[in-house]
């Protein structure tokens, strides 16, 4: 019941933001927010780091921001496409990281994602250094322009959400416990009967499909696609906003993500914008060394010892 | 001669002769990983960014106190490993019982700081750091032409890299290395002090990385991304050999400089990610690598 109406006054909120906050600013958080929690499902629910996620979200941008300009397609149909190649992507992935574990697991992933990264470099149809400019918003069922800010907000809400919803489905469903039973001991999984890299290969598939949907509406959201999207500092950094969130919470990426977009829209404002990469890494270091889970892992720590 | 069978060989020894300088530095980064796994069960993500370190010491110490190329030769490397021992001892250590992931991405967030401060102080692009002045010049081959400070490096990596080699699995300190690797446990109860072991370890594998970054900066142009751009391709060839032994480490290294170098010769627009093709085919056909155990 107290949980209900925690979702209803979020929700309230999440309405009611763009009316204070630059719905722009909104709409990244909730781009950022759903690539965490798609990462956050690999990572704190099948225990896999991946270190190639970038590749999922540029993948989804690079897609739909090309059928936008050059299909004429609704944007709807141009996200799912976005979201399906993504799928794709991380089949093919999923099926040679999952062969390797732990640290391999990361390192297999992000030298895929490095072999992406210069294929995209050097491919006619993702403009290169350039990227792809001017992406149209379009109207998204041919009938609500999205050129307004705020209505985009309400479009990326609705995704967020939908997104999100079925994390949550995923996370709580036979599969989900299955995907937790494999990151607490994998060999018992094993000896359950339980084909482990199958599961880890679908969890990986989810995963990437929903980061390059957080893409995929990036993109219309910016009206870009860039390579920044592919690059491995946007690998470190879905892995950072999870880690602030709180590893293995449903709610952690979100606030994660929140946290660290709003970090970085201060700080490359300001005159500290030169040492981005300075803060991102020390807040790393902190966090890994004293805040290992996260603003809501504290939180939800906090709130069992005292109430 | 130049040419046969439409192949040009000048243009085909001198991608080869890159490739085997590339590959000596692949050698000795993935040395230094490997050995580091080995005792700390941990990748460093850090092992670029103390590549970079090593360079830029180097060019700092010329560029200041005129340190010349052979004091930085072996000052350089200490440096950079005492470094690396107060890495491990004060971050790395307090958080060793904790799942290694968290190892992985301090190193991560240590490496962004790193690369970060230096294109802070010092701008992104490159500076170049003088060849020796005992290593100018070069030699004509019938082939051809080999600059001395190419073959240098060739020479001194792979010297460095199988006196590593040796030292590990020859001598009496490669034992202790090697049993606490197995067993740190039982080698502890003999009353070997492991945790010291664990610490100049580490310090000695990002010592190499240092080493590797001196002997790079006279040919490559000394920037804050040389290291993170290099790391990738080692990781992938971390991959492709596998962690289960020092040699395979070093001569996976070599190797795919010089499959790079062919690639750049027959086929220049794969050059940039045929290593990591070579890595998904031996994922495909042998998953724990060239040289890996199974794990």
């Amino acid at each position: 019941m107290r949980s209900r109406l925690a979702i209803l006054v979020l929700l309230g909120l999440a309405l009611a933001a763009p009316l204070v906050i630059y719905p722009v600013f909104l709409a990244k958080v909730l781009c950022f927010a759903l690539f965490a929690c798609a990462f956050n499902l690999l990572l704190g629910f099948a225990g896999l780091l991946s270190f190639g996620h970038a590749v999922f979200l540029g993948t989804g941008g690079y897609i739909t921001g090309w059928l936008m300009i050059n299909s004429g397609l609704t944007p709807e149909i141009a996200i799912i496409a976005g979201t399906v190649a993504g799928g794709l992507l991380g089949a093919v992935f999923g099926k040679l990281a999952v062969k390797r574990e732990g640290i391999y697991f990361a390192m297999v992933t992000l030298a895929l994602a490095q072999l992406v990264f210069f294929l995209y470099l050097q491919a006619p149809f993702t403009g290169g250094e350039d990227g792809l400019q001017g992406v149209p918003r379009g109207k998204a069922f041919g009938l609500i322009d999205l050129a307004d800010n705020q209505t985009m907000y309400y479009f990326v809400l609705a995704i967020f959400l939908a997104g999100f919803w079925l994390i949550h489905r995923t996370v709580h469903s036979p599969f989900g416990q299955i995907m937790k039973a494999i990151r607490e001991n994998e060999s018992r999984a094993t000896s359950l009967g339980y084909d482990v890299n199958q599961y880890k290969w679908i969890a990986f598939i989810i995963s990437a499909a929903l980061s390059a949907l957080a893409g995929s509406t990036k993109t219309l959201v910016f009206e870009l696609a860039s390579l920044t999207d592919v690059h491995w500092h946007m690998s470190g950094e879905v892995i950072l906003m999870t880690l602030v969130g709180g590893v293995g919470t449903i709610i952690g990426p979100l606030v994660g993500a929140g946290v660290v977009v709003s970090m970085q829209n201060y700080l490359s404002g300001g005159e500290l914008g030169n040492y981005l990469h300075i803060i991102m890494g020390a807040v790393f270091v902190v966090c890994v060394l004293s805040f290992r889970s996260g603003i809501v892992g504290q939180f939800n720590k906090f709130r069992r010892n005292n109430f | 001669m130049a040419t046969f069978l439409g192949i040009n060989f000048f243009a085909l020894f001198g991608q080869l002769l890159i490739g085997l300088i590339n590959g000596s530095f692949y050698a000795l980064l993935s040395l230094g990983l490997a050995i580091i796994f080995g005792l700390l069960r941990i990748i460093n993500f850090a092992q670029g960014a103390m590549y970079m370190l090593g360079a830029f010491v180097a060019l700092l110490g010329f560029k200041y106190i005129g340190m010349n190329y052979w004091v930085a030769l072996l000052i350089v490397p200490i440096v950079v490993g005492v470094i690396g021992v107060l890495i491990q001892r004060f971050l790395i250590r307090p958080i060793a019982n904790e799942d290694h992931l968290y190892s992985l991405l301090l190193t991560f967030g240590l490496a962004l700081m790193i690369q970060g401060l230096f294109t802070h102080w010092f701008g992104s692009s490159g500076q170049s750091y003088p060849v020796p002045d005992a290593l100018k010049g070069g030699v004509r081959l019938p082939f051809m032409y080999l600059p001395n400070y190419r073959a240098w490096i060739i020479v001194v990596s792979v010297l460095v890299c199988f006196s590593t080699w040796w030292m590990i699995e020859k001598t009496k300190l490669g034992v202790y290395l090697r049993a606490g690797t197995e067993n740190p446990q039982l080698l502890q109860a003999f009353g070997i002090n492991v945790p010291l072991i664990v610490t100049l370890t580490f310090g000695f594998g990002v010592g190499l990385a240092g080493f590797a970054g001196v002997m790079a900066a006279p040919v490559y142009s000394v920037s804050p991304d040389m290291g993170s751009n290099i790391l990738i391709i080692v990781f992938a060839i971390v991959v492709i050999g596998g962690m289960g032994s020092i040699g395979g480490a070093i001569l996976t290294g070599l190797g795919m400089g010089v499959v790079e170098g062919l690639t750049k010769y027959f086929y220049p627009e794969a050059s940039a990610t045929v290593i990591f093709l070579v890595m998904v085919i031996v994922l495909l056909i042998k998953p724990s690598g060239l040289f890996g155990k199974n794990a």
